[in-house]
């Protein structure tokens, strides 16, 4: 893949807030904002508590329902738009293209770390072995210890458990991965792993948007600097 | 996307059906894909098990249609169908987990009869291969072995509710109707059921369409949900969507009344 392909292209983005429970008020978060991001790229998203970086995050990953523009991703070597496509599809290309990590991991009841990990490689048509062998490589990489692997991770640390949602997003080395705090709760040493974790994914050129609040590691990560402002007006 | 199915197993098209002067399902619209978990979210009442009873005419319609596209690639009218076809269909391409599990059981058979009994009325004969069917079932929902010859009423609610689900499944269905299929037990019960509904549901590509007014439950099987209230679908999509950034007030509502933990 050209270092320049477009993964991801934002276009005359809105998204506005009805609160239905408290008398319908709207509360508008972005208004026409655009940008795209290329494969190999890692783009940080920038600005005050409340401009909407997350939505915007949210908006990428299919999860929030922007009123109005376009969010394109390249799915299977074309431009798809996720705000309009038909359900099966926005799964379709989080299966395979859309990678979404956030500092919250939400466990399943009973299924084991080991598995947790595997699991987006395994939904991929990947063989059990070969995705339990990849997770154990990152399981491992990210220093959770391996009398854990067999374990829910529903009674873990914090800390670890936002590791496993890392070695989660990181299994099925998704074309485009979306970060959202990343590193937040993280010790010095981890967060190092996760930097290299981060900026080895972009070498192999996948596109990368990011949310981090921690100077430092933005510095290590980013290639480009997407100033938001309140109400979202992109440059 | 050209590994996508084109045609939905499922589309049940502008679906009514009224008790008396209450209109119970109004304009009911929607398509069900091979290997799709569909919720049906809201609270009593609003119309969600009607939906499920009539889909799988166990109640008929005022009007609307069900069609489903068969096995062998027919498309049948189930509003419309004989009730010798319909019946053939629930016994194998179809399945239908109660809320009760006593009322999806033969609670004078044993636990091994209940799961054979769908495979016999398909012509299944052979005594050994029955039970050795039954067995790998009971298995698969975590049931021990020696319980085979027992009574199901001697089984505690989850293992009821589990061999419920092997009785249905026994045959592959390609649907599987999944009313309120976690209400009434345990919290700790619950998670084994979901857990183990969710693995079954994956390894054999069912299309299931569950009812439940448990949110969370919602958030763990359905990839879409569809909310429904005073019997009108108010609003659709994906799960995460709808429960994430919900846009009727009903939704917002129904999302904002959940105790979280």
């Amino acid at each position: 893949m050209s270092d320049k392909t477009d993964m991801i292209k934002v276009e005359n983005l809105d998204k506005t807030f009805t609160l239905h429970l408290r008398g319908g008020i709207a509360l508008p978060v972005l208004r026409n904002t655009g940008f795209s991001v290329a494969s190999g790229e890692c783009v940080t998203l920038h600005g005050p508590s409340g401009a909407g970086k997350s939505t915007l995050l949210r908006s990428i990953y299919g999860n929030y329902r922007p009123q109005s523009g376009r969010i394109l991703i390249r799915h299977d070597g074309e431009m798809v738009d996720i705000v309009h496509a038909q359900p099966r599809v926005v799964l379709e290309i989080r299966k395979r293209t859309l990678g979404y990590v956030t500092q919250f991991l939400r466990v399943i009841p009973r299924v084991p770390t080991l598995d947790i990990v595997a699991e987006p490689l395994l939904a991929r048509g990947a063989g059990l072995d070969a995705s339990r062998a990849r997770a154990a490589e990152l399981l491992t990489r990210l220093q959770i210890a391996e009398k854990m692997w067999d374990l829910p991770p529903a009674t873990f640390s914090g800390g670890e458990q936002q590791r496993i949602n890392i070695a989660r997003g990181f299994c099925a080395d998704y074309p485009i991965l979306l970060l959202d705090e990343p590193t937040a709760s993280l010790d010095e040493a981890n967060r190092k792993i996760v930097i290299n974790l981060i900026d080895d994914a972009r070498r192999r050129g996948t596109a990368i948007v990011a949310i981090v609040h921690d100077a430092d590691t933005r510095a290590a990560i980013t290639t480009r600097l997407l100033p938001l402002q309140s109400q979202g007006v992109a440059a | 996307m050209t590994n996508l199915d084109q045609t939905p197993l499922l589309s049940v098209e502008a679906l009514n059906k009224s008790f008396g002067r209450q209109a119970a399902c109004r304009d009911v619209s929607f398509e069900l894909w091979p290997g799709e978990v569909l919720g049906i979210v809201g609270e009593s009442g609003s119309g969600k098990s009607t939906l499920l009873n009539a889909i799988a005419g166990r109640l008929s319609v005022d009007s609307g249609k069900v069609l489903y596209r068969t096995g062998g690639n027919d498309i049948i009218d189930l509003a419309a169908a004989s009730e010798a076809q319909r019946r053939h269909l629930m016994r194998t391409e179809w399945g239908f987990v109660q809320q009760h599990a006593r009322d999806g059981l033969r609670m004078t058979f044993s636990a091994g009869a209940n799961i054979g009994e769908r495979l016999m009325a398909l012509g299944q004969k052979h005594y050994g291969s029955l039970r050795d069917t039954a067995l790998d079932w009971l298995q698969a929902v975590e049931i021990a072995p020696d319980r085979i010859d027992d009574l199901p009423r001697t089984f505690s609610g989850g293992m009821q509710q589990r061999l419920q689900i092997a009785r249905n499944l026994v045959t592959r269905p390609r649907i599987v109707l999944m009313d309120e299929p976690t209400g009434g037990l345990d919290v700790s019960v619950q998670a084994r059921l979901l857990d183990l509904i969710r693995r079954l549901v994956q390894e054999h590509n069912v299309a299931c369409i569950v009812v439940t007014h448990d949110l969370g439950v919602a958030r763990l099987l359905a990839h879409r949900l569809m909310v429904m209230r005073r019997g009108q679908v108010v609003e659709a999509g994906l799960t995460d969507q709808l429960l994430d950034d919900p846009q009727h007030a009903y939704t917002q509502l129904l999302v904002s009344s959940v105790l979280s933990v």
